[in-house]
């Protein structure tokens, strides 16, 4: 009774303390707010009105209909044609358009004929992953153009089709795996903030003396100390959750139930090493370095952008010690493959150990580590 | 020697000094950017290799084993064999796999006989961008193979428009060459904003700012005396990320090393400027620092080009990248890495970055007075 | 044309305002200061004396009234009077990771020192400051008398035509203080500087030349510190009882109509009175005591007291409230807390050696030295803050470092810098430390009750503890260490920054504290509060110097020369005593 007291009120003196001051609040709610909704719709892979320059030496139907195609197509947008040789690297090179279309003089020629007429692809290569979608947005439309032909001329097309269907997420919406990513990015960045500091600025502030000498325990001012980053981690979690279904139009598909357990251990694991680094700094810029150097690779190495099964062995190792990780698994399946809690065991254990074994650490640390 | 010149000087000597005794600011120049380059440099990767994928033959006979083996062949897949659509699929579920590739029982006889054989392929959609490239490698795959078993009937493959694409810059399409040149745009942000976040404010916190504002120093002064220090102290860091860049990670460097040098001078003083001004207006360490990490890291993440296209954004936020200064400064350095001397896009960014510098550094002193309540 | 004054204000006011509230910390303050004088600037906290140094400093711009310093208008050419004069904040900026020479050096540059002249100047300074062996030393290695030496060189280096000193001998141990002194008249005397100086101590005041007296942003008085103290002749006494303890007796004087100040001096209490003559005590206190009352020479202290207390009657606050449980312990080996040979290493640096000592139930037991003598260290130690490096440590029969939290339940704790939380109200502190200490809903009503009447924070209730003044910080951080009613009470420096009024009204309640049988262990740097204690130890370099009684402490120095020691000359001769005999050690 006396424990759940004393936690109460140190949760509720935690929030507080969080809570008065103007600059805290407003960090809290001011920056996830703009940030969700700028990276929701800046960070995406899709892409669209790639600009174009077409080089047509040719002047037969046939050319001019593949290069409506391309142009017609919402992906590319024609930004200039050119008419000779010398125009071309310039418009790479200042990156005023991202490809150049060349048909040579005698395509329609060859393609009336029968033979296998080329049309010349120049891609700036700068951004390798732009140039390969571009490439692929290109292709698809090259090859409809060709089962097209084909038909129409009595063509024999090729033997056997790919019958591509992307599951999950059928139109490829690059939003669709980024904006559940949010979710946890920034409740990662949020409850971080919020922990990371709150022992280190106790501790500059002399009050955490003060506190040590109360009966308290310190498990107790763990569970004290957790409380608020829990909760406003789950605030501006489910927050986000509904900005992503409602103004996003991320479809939910699995069980809210699944993603609010990971959520749940997710913001322990989090609240546990904002607590480790703020009870192992001394000074709150320690701190603030602490948590800088944990959010740094914790995003970038996350998946959150690039997948982790692209990373070379040991870099995979390192990330399964990234809660972030877990949990992008957890949000990316529950919204869109609707997976529910048996699919998703593989993803809650090692967020809890990692909970378990910061807050356990970060425990120790209190009466440990003094001067 | 003028008494201003020898008030500059003097602060110089005197931050330095303190850069030297108090490691923190050395790790985080030199150190944080050779952890956090290795680690990214291997890490972030948009290249798939090794996708594992199940492949469903439900009659095998030559003709399918020719296609499984084209897969196999090629170093982007690692195909797993699956004897019912069933068993690959909870495979796909548990994700285990990335993708199906399903020949039906029926696929030799409709390849042999009217040639529409359907070759059913399921990718996961989720990541959007990684199914994209994965498709695009399954076409590869596909036309490969179709090449081969044309010339296997003895028939010519009738493909009416053949794409002949020419990659420049980077012919083998290696992400790294891109990303690593971003990841040092990325990482000289956060340094350099570091670096000097927090150093106006540890003044105001120790109680040293009042002892100095009282000597006949003039803020300007000041101001240049705390820049010169970390200027040097980053443009270490940055020719040491270079240095990594062209011999860890092999991106070619094709433009000149001193436009290069001369841009990244540059950017260094815009992000030194942008950490001065938030240690001017926080004055105290704590507010210092969380400003430094919301308005550096994840801006210059997502919204500098360095991995998401910035053409690509909806309008509003393209605007919104034009105060980015990493947006600038990725530009130039994926132009002079992969690309070389092409001076419009150097100078043009430059000419941004020079006037983000002015206004920096300009707010900076402005917001610095020689007065407590201001 | 008379030669003009070095400083001049002219009706200036200043207003800051902090969380919604504005404090008006000048209110049309004239006054100008001469030329080749020390003036001191005395007033308690919060009177205005920082404001007013910044102003002049030209490092605030004054709402209204106009500033000249050495005859430049200081609003106007702030930088022009920066380059003329020198300033020592409160907390001076040293760089603490630079040595001492590169301090120097730093504001040799700054302020325009000429190569040729350094030489000769530091060897001046460092001899002066006797930093002379610890050039290569880094600042924040020295001690801190040592520290505010280096400071006042730092600001000297250029000689200064004005030179403002803001509390310069705070937190100094009285060796360091007599030193400071002899620096700032070596410079009156030698350069002909004017210097305006603010200080906490009132005894300093008598070393300047004039005293300007500030209070709540008003200018009370301005004069040679003796124009203060003489028409309080016939109001000073000295009172010492026979048959009753001195701070029993100051308790009842306090309440007396007619007495406004009644602090312990020695083995008896000082009385400052605010009409001429003694008022009629009360019958019974007179006959309990066995009082003997002799006049007292008048000091400014006395006078300080006297005018910023004019209005009231007694020289009791409210405290009101605090007497409570059991009856004080009787005698015997009632030992509460109980060291021995107490030891802490940083690194291979001892900072705290072999020390032992033992606390009896209701004593009000001290731990005195200067800044870096150990106090803190020990007495985190004692608290179970800091782990013990060797030696034992017994707190109510408990190691507090293994003890369950239960015992901590018996102890309350104030540390040295005001550390509540400053965000949170008054009352959402007392509310939280209430639960911490798991009082249950109706004692918490009760005792948050009792702390807002006994130490009248009532108005302050709903304010953000940060913003409180001074006085008021210190006030609530006792309550809140009260809350639980403890057995043991520490307390860390807790009259270090407060001023004269607030620290006579702390040691009241301190003393009603201990009347009621609670143990009270305290470290102090004021070499007279140690008079307030019944026991205590000086400490020098983590050992113990001695122990005792103040008086068998001053008895111990007591001679022909010094007939009536204090306890600043005890402290001074045992460090003397302790450096000699370690001298001969090495020799």
């Amino acid at each position: 009774m006396n424990t759940l007291h004393r936690i109460f009120a140190l949760a509720i003196k935690e929030l507080l303390a969080i809570l008065r001051e103007k600059k805290s609040r407003f960090i809290l709610i001011g920056p996830p707010i703009a940030q969700l909704i700028v990276f929701g719709y800046a960070a995406t892979f899709d892409l669209n009105n790639i600009p174009v320059a077409v080089y047509n030496e040719d002047r037969g139907a046939p050319s001019r209909e593949l290069v409506a195609h391309i142009t017609g197509s919402p992906h590319f947008q024609l930004v200039t044609t050119i008419e000779h040789d010398g125009q071309v690297a310039p418009l790479i090179d200042n990156r005023e358009v991202l490809l150049v279309l060349r048909l040579g003089p005698r395509f329609s020629e060859e393609l009336k004929r029968g033979q296998s007429a080329t049309a010349q692809l120049i891609i700036d290569g700068r951004n390798s992953n732009t140039a390969l979608l571009a490439l692929g947005y290109l292709r698809s439309i090259v090859t409809d153009f060709n089962i097209e032909w084909s038909r129409q001329h009595g063509l024999r097309g090729p033997p056997a089709l790919l019958e591509i269907r992307p599951w999950y997420n059928e139109n490829l919406l690059s939003r669709w795996f980024v904006v559940p990513g949010i979710v946890g990015l920034l409740t990662l960045v949020v409850t971080t903030i919020v922990t990371a500091l709150s022992v280190a600025r106790e501790r500059e502030a002399g009050t955490f003396d003060q506190l040590l000498v109360t009966p308290m325990r310190p498990v107790e001012i763990l569970i004290g100390k957790s409380f608020p980053g829990l909760l406003i981690g789950l605030i501006q979690g489910t927050f986000i959750l509904l900005m992503a279904v409602y103004w996003f139009e991320v479809p939910l598909r699995g069980s809210l139930g699944a993603l609010y357990l990971g959520m749940f251990l997710f913001l322990l694991s989090a609240v546990g090493i904002g607590l480790m680094i703020s009870s192992l700094a001394v000074t709150q810029q320690q701190g603030i370095l602490g948590a800088f150097l944990f959010l740094v690779p914790s995003v970038i190495l996350s998946g959150f952008a690039t997948p982790i099964s692209n990373m070379p062995e040991f870099v995979q190792y390192l990330t399964c010690v990234i809660p972030l990780r877990y949990f992008l698994v957890i949000l990316r399946g529950v919204f869109l493959e609707g997976d529910s809690f048996s699919l998703l065991v593989d993803q809650y254990w090692p967020m809890a150990i990692i909970a378990l074994v910061s807050l356990a650490v970060a425990g120790w640390l209190f009466r440990h580590r003094m001067n | 020697m003028k008494p201003a010149a020898r008030r500059v000087l003097g602060m110089i000597r005197k931050e330095s000094l303190q850069i030297l005794r108090d490691p923190s600011s050395i790790a985080i120049a030199f150190v944080m950017p050779v952890v956090l380059l290795l680690l990214f440099g291997y890490g972030v990767s948009l290249d798939a290799r090794h996708v594992p994928l199940a492949v469903v033959v439900e009659q095998p006979d030559a003709n399918t084993a020719s296609l499984v083996a084209a897969f196999r062949h090629s170093d982007y897949f690692e195909p797993r064999a699956f004897n019912t659509i069933q068993l690959a699929q909870q495979a796909f579920d548990r994700r285990e796999v990335s993708g199906i590739v399903w020949l039906r029982s029926d696929f030799s006889r409709r390849l042999l006989s009217s040639g529409d054989a359907p070759i059913g392929v399921i990718v996961n959609g989720v990541d959007a961008n990684q199914a994209r490239i994965t498709e695009g490698y399954i076409q590869g795959v596909w036309q490969v193979w179709l090449t081969g078993f044309a010339a296997a009937q003895g028939v010519e493959l009738q493909v009416p428009v053949a794409l002949e694409p020419r990659i420049w810059f980077n012919p083998a399409v290696r992400s790294r060459d891109f990303l690593v040149p971003g990841l040092i745009a990325v990482i000289m942000t956060l340094i350099g904003a570091m670096l000097t976040a927090m150093v106006v404010a540890r003044e105001w916190e120790r109680g040293t700012m009042e002892a100095l504002m009282v000597t006949p120093i003039r803020i300007g002064e000041m101001v240049i005396g705390k820049l010169v220090p970390y200027f040097l102290l980053g443009m270490g860091g940055m020719l040491l990320s270079v240095a990594m860049a062209l011999w860890q990670f092999d991106v070619p460097l094709r433009g000149s090393f001193w436009a290069l040098t001369a841009a990244s001078a540059l950017f260094m003083l815009v992000a030194l400027g942008m950490g001065l001004l938030i240690s001017v207006v926080a004055k105290n360490q704590f507010v210092a620092g969380q400003i430094a990490i919301i308005i550096t890291f994840l801006p210059a993440f997502i919204l500098s080009g360095f991995i998401f296209q910035i053409s690509s954004m909806p309008e509003p936020i393209q605007l919104i990248t034009h105060i980015i200064p990493a947006r600038y400064y990725v530009a130039i350095l994926q132009t002079l890495f992969l690309a070389g001397n092409i001076w419009p896009i150097i100078l043009g960014n430059s000419a941004a970055l020079f006037v983000m510098m002015l206004v920096f550094l300009g707010l900076a002193r402005r917001k610095f007075q020689k007065r407590l309540d201001a | 044309m008379a030669p003009p004054g070095a400083l001049v204000f002219e009706s200036v006011s200043k207003t800051f305002v902090a969380g919604g509230l504005s404090v008006k910390a000048l209110d049309g303050v004239d006054l100008e200061t001469q030329p080749g004088k020390v003036t001191g600037l005395i007033g308690p906290d919060g009177a205005g004396k920082t404001t007013l140094m910044r102003l002049a400093a030209g490092l605030l711009v004054p709402d209204s009234g106009q500033i000249h310093a050495l005859g430049i208008d200081v609003v106007a050419q702030p930088l022009q009077v920066q380059s003329s004069l020198g300033y020592m904040p409160q907390r001076f900026g040293l760089y603490e990771d630079l040595s001492v020479q590169e301090n120097l050096d730093l504001y040799a540059d700054l302020q325009g020192v000429a190569t040729n002249e350094r030489a000769a100047r530091y060897a001046e300074l460092m001899h002066m400051t006797g930093l002379a062996p610890f050039t290569r030393r880094l600042a924040g290695r020295l001690s801190g008398g040592m520290k505010q030496k280096l400071g006042l060189a730092c600001t000297l280096v250029r000689p200064p035509a004005l030179l403002l000193l803001d509390e310069p001998t705070v937190g100094v141990d009285p060796v360091s203080r007599r030193e400071l002194w002899e620096i700032v008249y070596r410079q009156v005397r030698d350069e002909g500087m004017s210097v305006l100086l603010s200080t906490a101590y009132l005894d300093e005041a008598e070393r300047c030349d004039e005293v300007i007296l500030m209070h709540r942003g008003k200018r009370l008085g301005q004069g040679a510190p003796a124009s203060f103290s003489e028409p309080m002749r016939g109001r000073s006494f000295r009172v010492s009882a026979a048959a009753m303890g001195k701070r029993t007796l100051q308790g009842r004087l306090s309440a007396v109509p007619g007495i406004v100040d009644a602090v312990i001096e020695g083995e008896q209490v000082r009385v400052v009175t605010a009409r001429e003559g003694m008022p009629e005590l009360p019958g019974e206190l007179a006959d309990d005591g066995q009082l003997e009352v002799t006049a007292a020479e008048p000091s400014f202290e006395d006078a300080f007291i006297a005018t910023l207390k004019g209005d009231q009657e007694t020289a009791a606050p409210a405290v009101t409230g605090i007497a409570r449980q059991q009856s004080p312990a009787g005698g015997g080996d009632d030992a509460v807390i109980r060291v021995r040979d107490l030891e802490r290493r940083f690194g291979d640096f001892y900072a705290v050696k072999g020390v032992s000592f033992s606390v009896q139930r209701g004593e009000i037991f001290g731990l005195l030295g200067a800044n870096g003598a150990g106090k803190s260290t020990t007495f985190r130690m004692l608290c179970g803050l800091l782990p013990v490096s060797g030696g034992e440590v017994q707190v109510a029969g408990l190691d507090l470092r293994r003890a369950a939290s239960r015992a901590r339940g018996r102890l309350g704790y104030m540390a040295q810098r005001f550390s509540l939380y400053a965000d949170l109200t008054v009352l959402q502190n007392l509310r939280f430390f209430a639960s911490a200490y798991g009082l249950d809903r109706n004692r918490t009503r009760q005792r948050i009750d009792w702390a807002l009447a006994g130490f009248e924070l009532t108005d302050y209730a709903n304010s953000a503890s940060g913003d409180l003044p001074m006085g008021y910080k210190q006030r609530l951080a006792m309550a809140a260490a009260l809350m639980h009613e403890p057995d043991i009470l520490f307390l860390d420096e807790p009259t270090s920054g407060v001023d004269p009024l607030a620290r006579r009204e702390f040691w009241l309640r301190i003393d009603a504290l201990a009347e009621s049988g609670v143990t009270v262990l305290v470290t102090t740097h004021f070499m007279d509060e140690a008079d307030y204690c019944d026991r205590l130890v000086i400490m020098a370099e983590g050992e113990v110097l001695a122990e005792g009684t103040p008086a068998e402490m001053k008895a111990r120095f007591r001679s022909a020369q010094m007939p009536d020691p204090s306890m600043e000359d005890a402290f001074i001769g045992l460090i003397e005593a302790h450096e000699s005999q370690r001298q001969a050690k090495s020799a």
